[in-house]
């Protein structure tokens, strides 16, 4: 089955090499895994979907928790959440084929980005089954596609829940601490792997 | 760890990033570290001489990881190794990965080459960060002077704390030959962050003393995590308060003693059979730090069957991985058997632990009884020997194989971190190394290697670092001319098929006197007591060669995949190994 994880991590080089890892060592595929920055300056979110045995879910949350970088993991499978997921699509179509290719965003409220004579590229936002839909309809209809791109899914569950693990450890929230941008003499000084922010690793 | 030397004080004072090192480590209460100086390391083995550092010089990193690992064993505090880059840290991997599998809070420092060059395949430059990122708990590379003191500090934290374990620094040379202010007590970690899954909630708490007041016949599962939280004497009262008997895994040897009449033993693949027997008949497992490894359960599916299990562990990841808890506390150990205690009022009843010295009898003795008197030495002779002279009292470093297994069966430890011994990682090649750091950590205590004759050659190099230390450890060769566990799985599992297990060794004692070691060979019964006298008497190190049974093997055993208590047992007189089960009369 699929599972799905937020993790929040220390936003510094090589964590996303860690968690990589850990699923690599456990055998277990990454379905989708996307990262950035999270509400805290120094804390990144990753959302990860993974294909494992319905059980596996305690065993990959505890591990993560093992990673010394890793500040708080949910499981939220078992939640009510929004899942999104971004996808940019590029159709072959010239100015005689485009019209079906408009009515078809329109249905799947995707909005056409970019416009050229011998391509569009169309942006579309929601969950996976509706992005596929499109994908699915688009072929249907004899449209060439000419690639795709997607972010993978991105989770966040409903009301009011926020990490308690973060609440617990007071860091310094956007409003105390504006986000500072990493630089060669930021104020990220514990780094792993590749230290260096400046160097090509 | 906790003490911090006079000579830090809080007022900033300028070093170098190689003298920050150093002072770090003195800071930490580091006197011994184990290593050999390389190109990228240099910087930091010139400061050396400032400070109040023993250094132990290797013959091969494999060999400081190994000694770390032993030193931190013996005494419970955290081991560092030093190597230089390249292959000084490559040669490092088995004695970490060693270290990760059993939990061992070790520091290993690497020398880098200068990071403007790195990723540019510059000379003895390797991605060590990367090689040991699956085997180590957490490791860094360190580029600027001014983080070393702090990454260095949050390294010893991460090492002891929690579930232990090995972290590696990768110290770049510019970093090492860089200034910074250094303050020791401003370099001070923070606060671990707090783990949601460590908990031993109330209600499980209460439901857990209710199982175990009502169970009928418990056992205790004693693992490595009883002596890794110190809670040998919380582990002794709750099982004497309710007579509930221990058995042990091979790291947990020494949790309990061995003497003590609630003392079952080792248990798994190749425990006594009482031992396995009890746990399949037991209504309720109180495991306490350990992780139902595979040489310990046999087969998942017939483990236990009638068992509840109360899993107490301080990784979260451990709970469920293997075998199902039906009560898991998670945290500390010895705090929480500090919670359980006062709730649990000491219980009489007696027929559970008659009816476990009843499957208890005489086996081991009975073993060592039966052999067959061909006149040849037995390895059993020579570890019930060795521990009867040694009163069981010797710290005992075994490599990997029958001798192990063998000494975890003959040689009885009443004390704990007194067996030191490679269990997840099965290193061969542990046993000489190892000692050398537990020698380090205990001077004054009697060290013993007892290592097979293939797993010596794999490290025995050291025997010169011994000598140059001037270490009083002595050593017992069981030399059997066989890789002799693998020749024992051939004589089960591939007909007898002794492929590239026979070995050629050299004369052990000219090895060990070309050292400038004494040394003796034994091949008789008679003679075991008396070169273990002379050894211990010597006031130095010595070795002795025990010519042991060729085509002997360890009883009983657990075939893989069969369940506990199918066991292959020692054939009585010219008769082929018989299964018994406790089914059986």
């Amino acid at each position: 089955m699929l599972h799905t994880f937020v993790a929040l991590v220390e936003d510094k080089p090589g964590v996303l090499t860690r968690v990589a890892s850990l699923f690599r060592r456990l055998n277990i595929n990454i379905i989708s895994l996307t990262v950035g920055h999270s509400e805290r300056s120094d804390v990144s979110r990753m959302t990860i979907v993974a294909e494992a045995a319905a059980g596996a879910g305690h065993r990959i949350k505890a591990s993560l928790f093992k990673l010394e970088n890793v500040i708080d993991v949910d499981d939220v499978g078992q939640f009510s959440c929004v899942t999104r997921e971004l996808a940019l699509i590029k159709v072959a179509a010239t100015p005689h084929t485009r019209a079906p290719i408009f009515q078809l965003a329109e249905i799947f409220r995707a909005r056409v980005v970019d416009l050229a004579p011998e391509s569009l590229m169309l942006e579309i936002t929601g969950v996976s089954s509706k992005i596929e839909g499109l994908i699915q309809v688009l072929m249907e209809g004899d449209n060439e596609i000419l690639e795709i791109s997607r972010t993978g899914r991105m989770v966040m569950r409903r009301g009011q829940h926020t990490s308690r693990v973060l609440d617990a450890m007071r860091v310094p929230s956007p409003e105390e601490e504006p986000i500072i941008p990493v630089t060669a003499t930021g104020n990220s000084s514990l780094e792993l792997l590749s230290g260096d922010p400046n160097h090509p690793l | 760890m906790s003490e911090q030397p006079a000579s830090t004080t809080s007022q900033p004072t300028r070093l170098t990033g190689a003298e920050i090192v150093w002072a770090t480590l003195e800071g930490e209460g580091v006197r011994e570290v184990f290593g050999y100086p390389g190109g990228a390391i240099l910087p930091i083995y010139d400061a050396l001489r400032k400070y109040p550092i023993r250094h132990i010089l290797v013959r091969h990193e494999q060999g400081a990881a190994h000694m770390a690992d032993g030193y931190a064993r013996a005494s419970g505090k955290v081991g560092v190794a030093v190597a230089t880059s390249g292959p000084g840290a490559t040669n490092l991997v088995t004695g970490i990965a060693t270290a990760m599998m059993d939990s061992v809070p070790l520091v290993c420092i690497t020398g880098q080459i200068s990071s403007k060059l790195l990723g540019t395949d510059a000379f003895q430059e390797v991605d060590i960060t990367g090689i040991t990122l699956p085997i180590t708990k957490h490791n860094y590379v360190i580029t600027r002077t001014q983080d070393i003191a702090r990454v260095l500090r949050e390294a010893f934290l991460i090492a002891s704390s929690g579930r232990p374990g090995p972290v590696l620094v990768d110290i770049t040379k510019d970093a090492q030959q860089g200034l910074a202010d250094f303050d020791f007590a401003a370099a001070a970690p923070t606060p671990h962050r707090p783990h949601p899954m460590l908990s031993a909630e109330h209600d499980a708490i209460s439901e857990a003393i209710k199982l175990i007041l009502s169970a009928k016949r418990p056992i205790i599962l004693a693992g490595h995590g009883v002596l890794d939280s110190n809670a040998m004497n919380q582990l002794r009262t709750l099982a004497e308060r309710l007579q509930i008997p221990v058995a042990s895994t091979l790291l947990g040897i020494g949790a309990f003693p061995a003497s003590h009449e609630l003392s079952l033993g080792m248990m798994g693949m190749h425990g006594e059979a009482w031992v396995n027997q009890a746990i399949q008949q037991s209504d309720l497992l109180i495991a306490c730090g350990m992780r139902f490894d595979d040489r310990v359960t046999g087969v998942l599916t017939s483990y236990a069957p009638n068992a509840k299990k109360i899993h107490i562990e301080i990784d979260p990841a451990e709970i469920n991985k293997n075998v199902k808890a039906d009560i898991a506390l998670i945290g500390d150990l010895r705090e929480i058997l500090e919670t359980l205690l006062p709730q649990i009022a000491p219980r009489k009843d007696s027929t559970w632990i008659r009816a476990v010295n009843t499957l208890k009898g005489d086996a081991a003795v009975r073993d060592i009884k039966n052999l067959p008197d061909l006149g040849h030495l037995y390895a059993a002779h020579v570890i019930h020997d060795l521990w009867r002279a040694t009163d069981g009292k010797a710290i005992v470093v075994t490599d990997v194989g029958q001798h192990q297994m063998w000494e975890a069966q003959y040689y009885k430890h009443d004390a704990p971190r007194t067996l030191i011994t490679s269990g997840g990682l099965g290193t061969m090649g542990f046993a000489l190394p190892a000692a050398i750091g537990a020698k380090i950590a205990c001077p004054n205590k009697e060290v013993w290697v007892i290592a097979g004759d293939g797993g010596f050659q794999m490290t025995a190099a050291e025997l010169s670092t011994l000598v140059q230390e001037h270490l009083d450890i002595n050593i017992a060769v069981i030399n059997n001319g066989f890789l002799g566990m693998v020749r024992q799985w051939q004589e089960f599992m591939y007909e007898r098929n002794y492929a590239c297990s026979p070995i050629l060794s050299p004369d052990f004692v000219k090895l060990a006197g070309a050292h400038g070691i004494p040394g003796a060979t034994v091949r008789s019964r008679a003679d075991v007591l008396p070169a273990v006298e002379t050894a211990r008497k010597s006031g130095g190190p010595f070795l002795i060669n025990f010519m042991v049974e060729k085509e002997d093997a360890v009883y009983p055993m657990i075939a893989p995949g069969s369940a506990l208590d199918e066991m292959i047992r020692r054939p009585s007189n010219g008769h082929d190994p018989l299964i018994e089960t406790s089914e059986e009369p």
